[in-house]
């Protein structure tokens, strides 16, 4: 293996520092005593107390949790039924044009998607008068359409790189396709289903444009009273949120990854 | 008998799968973006909804359409948006640029570390784009202010003699349209750089070639997918950005996500804000259909 230049290098250790160093801080100055982000005012943890004190947060928290958990669910069962039809039902009609349509989302300005799903569900209300108030139920709705593509994605590139063998063998001794489907595509699938629910929790948990558009008043999501308190400057308390939200994060993707890590070993160990 | 039933039970499972999660689509994306188009062609007024109906059936044939182009006219007339779009297209264009020029030796980096510590960088490069969006923007907010971390160290190091003003400038949306969107081009390029035969390099580098010659004619060539699908990643989403311009940005430094959501929520123009977001689709129509190619083919190329 050839030695890397010097300056690819440094470049990559100010690419990954860049990525980095933000954070540290943020979670650095989560335990800064001052108010004021210039003056190191000595080690304190009060800005965790006046966190969990502070009702509007843990409501808001809630609330958000209970969407991302329910939009997540949905969202993979979607997302994996989209992507076994991009990848394992050969042609059929319109097919490009689903292929189109689920990979649209992941690129679509949220902006759009959010004022979309509103005047959408406003029409629905005036037309057959269902949603009779926006709230936890509508922003689900706009999760699930947005966060199923990333679902989608992950799906469809496993099922990609899936030897197809045990699938074909398993038609060939005359396993119907719902079987097949059970029996060997979905424990083969399950890891990438994990992810593909733990990306669009992540993602409904943080989404602040869409559920802006979406929800009614008196339902605030996490990510709209993080907005509403951030925009006028830097507030001690957040800083302590986003600590405990970016340890969660970490600890989530660790214990998954090391979940996929043991269930990929395994595989490469049965081929062998 | 029972192979018959089996083949019932066979074409409900296909049909199942096609089209649950394709009326979803279509029910809740495309459907949706129809009204949009609708209303922009509706005229606003102090009612529940606030615009007028597109249809009066009241009238008679010729006259029941109701639409007209003045959200459209006001659109062309009225600056600020002319402004706004072009500001956006700026701004996405140069912060796509960066993230290519910093971006691209970080994924070439990757891509020629051994194996073993190949999958941990990719994971260093992946895990802060699971850690919340609005929380990495807002953590730029606490190192850019004038009395923030970055000014203490200037002055600290007796670099500045006074706080710059980098927060709420063009800068800091720079800033944090690349740290949050770098991620977006590194993988793309990566997956393009990793295929790349080293020892390709190698003979070539073996029959003469210079390094920078060799990654021009050799190099460069085989990763032009990934440029195109990782430019796209950040082109497209960085021009509708509103949090980061909304966070970081000046009052002056428009851009259109932020104008299209003060139309909305501040002005209650729906109508118009209709009509921004249309445009804004138009103007997105050509990468959107660039990227999705690049979706298909890759599908296709690899079934």
């Amino acid at each position: 293996m050839r030695k890397p230049p010097a300056a690819l290098f440094s470049i990559a250790c100010f690419g990954f520092a860049f990525l980095y160093i933000p954070i540290f801080l943020l979670i650095a100055y989560s335990f800064n005593d001052s108010r004021l982000i210039s003056i190191w005012g000595g080690f304190s943890t009060r800005w965790y107390t006046e966190l969990f004190q502070n009702d509007q947060i843990i409501d808001a928290a809630l609330l958000s949790f209970q969407i991302a958990a329910i939009s997540a669910t949905f969202a993979t069962i979607f997302g994996t039924l989209a992507g076994l039809a991009l990848t394992r039902l050969g042609n059929y009609p319109g097919r490009l044009f689903f292929t189109g349509m689920i990979a649209a989302p992941l690129v679509m300005p949220e902006v759009i998607t959010g004022l979309s799903l509103l005047l959408f569900f406003i029409s629905l209300q005036e037309l057959i008068g269902w949603p009779g108030s926006r709230g936890a139920t509508t922003i689900t709705i706009a999760h699930i359409t947005f966060s199923m593509a990333y679902v989608a994605v992950i799906i469809q590139s496993r099922m990609q790189s899936l030897d197809r063998s045990l699938e074909e063998a398993a038609m060939d001794l005359g396993g119907r396709p719902f079987q097949v489907f059970l029996d060997v595509t979905l424990p083969i699938i399950s890891p990438a289903m994990l992810s593909g629910w733990l990306l669009a929790f992540t993602i409904s948990l943080d989404d602040l444009v869409i559920a802006s558009f979406t929800s009614g008043a008196g339902s605030n999501t996490l990510p709209m009273v993080i907005f509403s308190k951030v925009k006028l400057g830097v507030t001690p308390d957040i800083n302590a949120l986003a600590t405990l939200i970016i340890l969660v994060v970490a600890i989530g993707v660790a214990v998954a990854s090391l979940i996929m890590f043991r269930q990929n070993k395994a595989l490469s160990q049965q081929k062998v | 008998m029972a192979i018959h039933q089996h083949r019932i039970g066979d074409l409900l499972w296909r049909r199942f799968v096609i089209l649950l999660p394709y009326s979803w689509l279509l029910l809740f994306f495309l459907v949706p973006f129809a009204i949009v188009f609708k209303i922009s062609f509706s005229d606003p007024i102090v009612a529940q909804p606030p615009f007028t109906a597109l249809f009066d059936h009241s009238q008679n044939l010729l006259n029941r359409f109701q639409g007209s182009l003045n959200n459209y006219l006001f659109l062309l007339e009225d600056n600020l948006y002319w402004i706004s779009y072009l500001r956006s297209i700026r701004v996405a264009g140069i912060s796509t640029l960066l993230c290519l020029l910093l971006g691209y030796p970080v994924a070439y980096y990757i891509a020629q570390s051994p194996p073993t510590r190949r999958n941990l960088l990719l994971m260093l490069i992946i895990l802060p784009f699971w850690t919340s969006f609005l929380l990495r923007v807002y953590a730029w907010m606490g190192i850019l202010s004038t009395n923030g971390i970055l000014n203490s160290a200037l002055l600290w190091m007796g670099l500045i003699e006074e706080p710059l003003q980098m927060l709420y400038t063009d800068f800091a949306v720079y800033i944090g349209i690349v740290y949050t969107y770098l991620p977006f081009m590194i993988l793309p390029l990566y997956a393009n750089l990793e295929r790349l035969d080293l020892e390709i390099h190698d003979a070539a580098a073996d029959l003469g070639g210079k390094p920078l010659q060799v990654f021009w004619d050799i190099t460069l060539p085989v990763s032009v997918p990934g440029i195109i699908a990782g430019s796209l990643l950040v082109f497209i989403p960085a021009m509708g950005e509103f949090v980061i311009p909304a966070l970081l940005g000046g009052l002056d430094s428009l851009m259109i996500g932020r104008t299209l959501y003060d139309e909305f929520f501040v002005n209650r123009d729906w109508p118009l804000a209709s009509a921004v977001a249309t445009i804004l689709l138009l103007i997105l129509i050509l990468p959107m259909m660039l990227f999705q190619r690049t979706q298909v083919s890759s599908t296709e190329s690899n079934p």
